[in-house]
């Protein structure tokens, strides 16, 4: 066995990137793949509530790096599915307590016992930004259909091409598909045209990713939200499965009606 | 957007925040502002005029892309030599 690494990343904070590494990583986990989940946001840790596991905290990513502990000992199993890991973020240090080159060490010595290994970034594009995409195989790049998060994004992709990482891959968080219709929002399309990378996939806006996160059971859990269909068709793509694309494109007169009643129907 | 504005052919806020993602990409892309380009025009015109004429107002420099590769862009309409009085 050895992992692909997959570092999660947005350029603008408060897209979505903590809840899209939980919930896909969870997926995966779901799907019987053997997950770890790595917090790079040193100093905003996030991921640890959004999995619901902020109680089982004793050692994390810097404990690691100064070699206070093994790294197995801080990695937290969840128990809701059979091969999911947490390791935490510290939350009273800085970005330049952990270095690209530790985040490298700290993969390399997780590979051989995991099939995927999802880093969650933190915001910006400084010191913290490179230090997740360091050992990164594929590179996930989280946007809101908006004008400032579109921006940001294309920014990214450039600096990772800049890095001499392969090209992110693209996932549309927070799409509204009823604001789309009635032409104010960016869809799905206009997004795509404009950054010019492939899609993975559009997770519409779900009132129950807030109420998962309250409780910390990633909505990925819920079988009926729709975000969290969304997450698990993302894992299946990810798996090497081809899982059709929800696009608000075709939600258009009564053929998008009947389409999307057909689809829901489908049950998955 | 409402219907009013529809009939009154007022671009979407769909399509005018696309239309607005364009233009800020082109100048974030390429790292040239607007005025930056006044610059490479008007030093455009200072070397060609001194070589061929050129009409200098209908000089356009423009950043044009194609998918993510920026293009600098220079259309320089030549004044006829023997045409001028």
């Amino acid at each position: 066995m050895s992992a692909q690494v997959i570092t999660v990343t947005s350029g603008k904070g408060g897209v979505g990137k903590t809840t899209v590494t939980a919930n896909v990583g969870m997926a995966l986990a779901m799907a019987g793949k053997k997950v770890v989940c790595i917090d790079a946001d040193i100093g905003l840790r996030n991921l640890d509530v959004v999995l619901g596991l902020e109680n089982r905290i004793v050692y994390d990513i810097v404990h690691v790096v100064e070699g206070r502990c093994r790294t197995r000992q801080a990695l937290i199993r969840d128990k809701r599915v059979p091969d999911l890991y947490l390791m935490p973020a510290a939350q009273s240090r800085d970005k330049s307590a952990v270095k690209p080159e530790d985040m490298v060490r700290i993969c390399e010595e997780l590979r051989p016992e995991f099939d995927y290994i999802l880093i969650d970034s933190a915001a910006g594009i400084e010191e913290g930004f490179r230090t997740a995409l360091a050992p990164a195989d594929l590179i996930l790049l989280v946007t809101n259909p908006e004008v400032a998060a579109v921006r940001d994004a294309d920014r990214v992709v450039g600096l990772v091409e800049a890095m001499g990482k392969p090209t992110p891959k693209l996932i549309v968080n927070r799409l509204k598909p009823d604001m789309v219709r009635r032409g104010d929002m960016l869809d799905t399309s206009d997004v795509l045209e404009i950054l010019a990378i492939e899609l993975l996939g559009v997770i519409p806006e779900d009132e129950q990713v807030i109420v998962a996160t309250n409780r910390g059971t990633p909505v990925v859990l819920e079988e009926r939200s729709p975000a969290g269909q969304a997450f698990r068709a993302i894992a299946r793509r990810l798996m090497g499965e081809a899982v059709p694309l929800f696009l608000s494109e075709d939600g258009q007169g009564v053929l998008g009606w009947l389409r999307r009643l057909v689809r829901s129907g489908g049950g998955r | 957007m409402n219907w009013l504005d529809r009939l009154r052919g007022q671009p979407s806020p769909r399509e005018t925040a696309k239309q607005r993602l364009q233009v800020i990409l082109v100048h974030d892309r390429s790292d040239l502002s607007p005025g930056l380009l006044e610059v490479i025009k008007d030093e455009i015109i200072a070397v060609l005029s001194r070589h061929v004429p050129i009409i200098a107002e209908e000089v356009r420099v423009t950043v044009t892309q194609d998918a993510r590769e920026c293009r600098l862009v220079a259309d320089i309409p030549l004044g006829n030599r023997h045409s001028r009085s």
